[in-house]
């Protein structure tokens, strides 16, 4: 168990910067997710944490110790693959036994460390089966077992879940989270599943053309999205764009906003964000009782079971707004309605 | 599978049935007559194993037989140790010049065994190597090579590197990962590789015969200069020695590794 540390870490392929000076910190026992769409390098970094890729510049540490030139079978990590890279030729127990023969292990502390590895993912009764006799789950727990009995000082999982079913993800989820924490081991996920990053994870850091654009609790990072990438990517968003001054932000289509108290100073060209549920919608009875913030047009409407979205039109911008389905009616599409949001919840975007 | 059309499936096994018989009847009769008394191969069929006792006193077919299991099974370890090593270092590395030599390794299946005999002929003699049973092996060894690599190389193309990659991360050394996880996960494939090498070798008459010197010869160019002094039934019994052993030794191997299917 360990901090690890990456400190101004680049790799290039070619003419492609994969990883461009990328700097951020892993603290003992936490549970990290490293977040970004396909191409942007999180899964070149976790490798790099590995060792199966070698920094050009930058350095790796691990527990404090320097890394970045030491060999993936020298590192004392553990890794999942996305793919669960189980040895079809090996029996569960000789898949988890593994890393610890390899060390030399054997008889009976080999025995029990395998048999306790193996309860811990609840696939003690499964030892003897072969990997192509498992499931997609089970696979994923026996990957799991063989990388944690080892005692890895960082626990790395590439994609993990993403072959499963939904529903066997979230159960999964739910699992590794259980595990993370009994082992306590310091753990970073790659994923670009950002419902899996924000449910499972104490940190996540966003990933952009191989650099790290913003790292934070997800609470944090979904209330106060430091761009708009980070914005739109984590999660759902309304980018509003426009020309800020005296505290308001006149919108490109000529209506006007409050800014965030904060937000008085500023001038010129800029955006803000705000998420589709915290815009709350109220219809009435016709576009000149004016109220809230802004006022538009329902336009469409979708439902996902206890949510309903609402896409509003505001003088040519289209607005979201995502509301609890409670016990009074739906707002009709056509109907004049106005669009009310706490100042505070308005996020301040820097210039792109 | 789709169940075929009645009509079709009995016109499907009659032509197989018809595959089988012009392929094993000729084997059957030879195997016959090497227990026939008659030489001339004349009916009716006499039981007799005079012919067997006869090869046991024909020290050049029992030397020549010695000679050509020996450089087989010789021919069988090098070339598929060679070419497993060379598969996976094809499968591994990137390096300089691989696609050329990838590309260099597929033309000599296609080359004429007689123009590489020549070929070959010419070059032991230029260089002194020679001409003998260590030129015969190997000029077997290179003949091998090729499809023990295609064989193997095509095995670990279905092999996935991330396989590699855990035994790694669980800190094994490359020897280790090596040994317990990518040869037995392509073992089917080096054996099937190695099969090839000991047919290739076994089944060579063409190269053989350029290199060969009177004494140090293998059967096939032993059996080819027996015909030509006269038909002997003591080749029946050889052959049909020969045929028991080659089909129980693939019998034997195709139990053990059961080809196509995956485990």
């Amino acid at each position: 168990m360990a901090r690890v540390e990456v400190q101004n870490v680049s790799l290039t392929f070619g003419v492609h910067k994969a990883v461009d000076d990328v700097s951020i910190a892993f603290e003992d026992g936490g549970f990290y997710a490293l977040l970004g769409p396909s191409g942007s390098g999180k899964t070149t970094l976790l490798r790099m944490i590995a060792g199966f890729e070698f920094p050009d510049t930058g350095s790796i540490r691990i527990d404090g110790e320097a890394v970045e030139n030491v060999p993936v079978n020298k590192r004392r990590i553990g890794m999942v693959f996305q793919n669960y890279a189980l040895f079809p030729n090996m029996s569960v127990a000789d898949n988890v036994a593994f890393g610890l023969e390899v060390r030399g292990e054997k008889g009976e502390t080999l025995r029990r460390e395998v048999a306790d590895a193996l309860d811990l993912v609840q696939l003690g009764a499964l030892a003897k089966r072969r990997p192509h006799q498992l499931s997609g789950g089970q696979r994923q727990r026996v990957a799991l077992a063989r990388a944690i009995v080892t005692k890895p000082r960082v626990l790395l999982l590439d994609e993990p879940l993403s072959a499963l079913d939904k529903a066997l993800r979230t159960d999964m989820q739910v699992e590794l989270k259980r595990i993370q924490r009994e082992v306590g081991v310091t753990t970073i996920f790659v994923t670009h599943d950002q419902e899996e990053a924000l449910s499972i994870s104490d940190r996540i850091g966003i990933l952009k053309d191989g650099r790290i654009v913003q790292e934070g609790a997800p609470e944090e990072i979904y209330d106060r999205p430091a761009s708009e990438f980070a914005a739109t990517f984590l999660g759902e968003a309304n980018i509003l764009s426009g020309t800020a001054e005296n505290g308001r932000l006149r919108l490109d289509n000529g209506l006007a906003i409050d800014l965030p108290p904060e937000g008085g100073t500023v001038a010129g060209d800029f955006r803000c964000a705000i998420r589709p549920e915290r815009v709350h919608l109220s219809a009435l009875p016709d576009a000149a009782t004016a109220g809230g913030q802004l006022q538009g047009v329902v336009k469409r409407r979708s439902f996902s079971g206890s949510l309903s979205t609402y896409v509003v039109d505001c003088g040519g911008k289209e607005i979201k707004s995502v509301v609890q389905r409670g016990g009074g009616t739906a707002i009709e599409i056509g109907r004049p309605v106005e669009l009310r949001w706490n100042r505070d919840d308005l996020v301040m975007l820097p210039a792109a | 599978m789709i169940r075929a059309p009645a009509f079709l499936s009995g016109l499907g096994r009659f032509y197989i049935g018809l595959v089988l018989v012009f392929l094993y009847l000729p084997l059957v009769i030879m195997a016959a007559m090497s227990f026939n008394v008659s030489p001339f191969y004349q009916l009716p069929f006499e039981w007799t194993t005079e012919w067997y006792v006869a090869l046991s006193d024909n020290d050049g077919l029992i030397a020549a037989t010695l000679n050509s299991l020996e450089i087989a099974v010789m021919t069988t370890i090098i070339a598929t140790i060679l070419g497993t090593a060379a598969s996976l270092a094809l499968f591994r590395y990137d390096f300089a010049g691989k696609r050329v030599l990838q590309a260099l390794l597929f033309p000599p299946i296609a080359i004429p065994w007689l123009i590489s005999g020549t070929a070959m002929l010419i070059f032991f003699f230029g260089t002194g190597v020679g001409r003998g049973l260590h030129a015969i092996l190997l000029g077997h060894v290179a003949l091998a090579l090729p499809y023990v690599i295609i064989v193997v190389s095509a095995r670990l193309a279905t092999f996935s590197k991330d396989l590699e990659d855990a035994a790694y991360s669980l800190g094994a050394s490359a020897w280790q990962t090596t040994r317990k996880v990518t040869l037995p996960c392509i073992a089917p494939g080096i054996v099937a590789g190695g099969l090839f090498a000991f047919a290739v070798s076994f089944d060579q008459f063409v190269v053989s015969y350029f290199l060969a010197t009177p004494g140090q010869t293998t059967l096939p160019v032993e059996i080819y200069a027996a015909i030509r002094k006269g038909f002997t039934p003591e080749i029946n019994a050889v052959s049909t020695i020969i045929i028991v052993f080659s089909m129980s030794l693939m019998f034997v191997v195709s139990r053990f590794f059961r080809f196509g299917g995956d485990q």
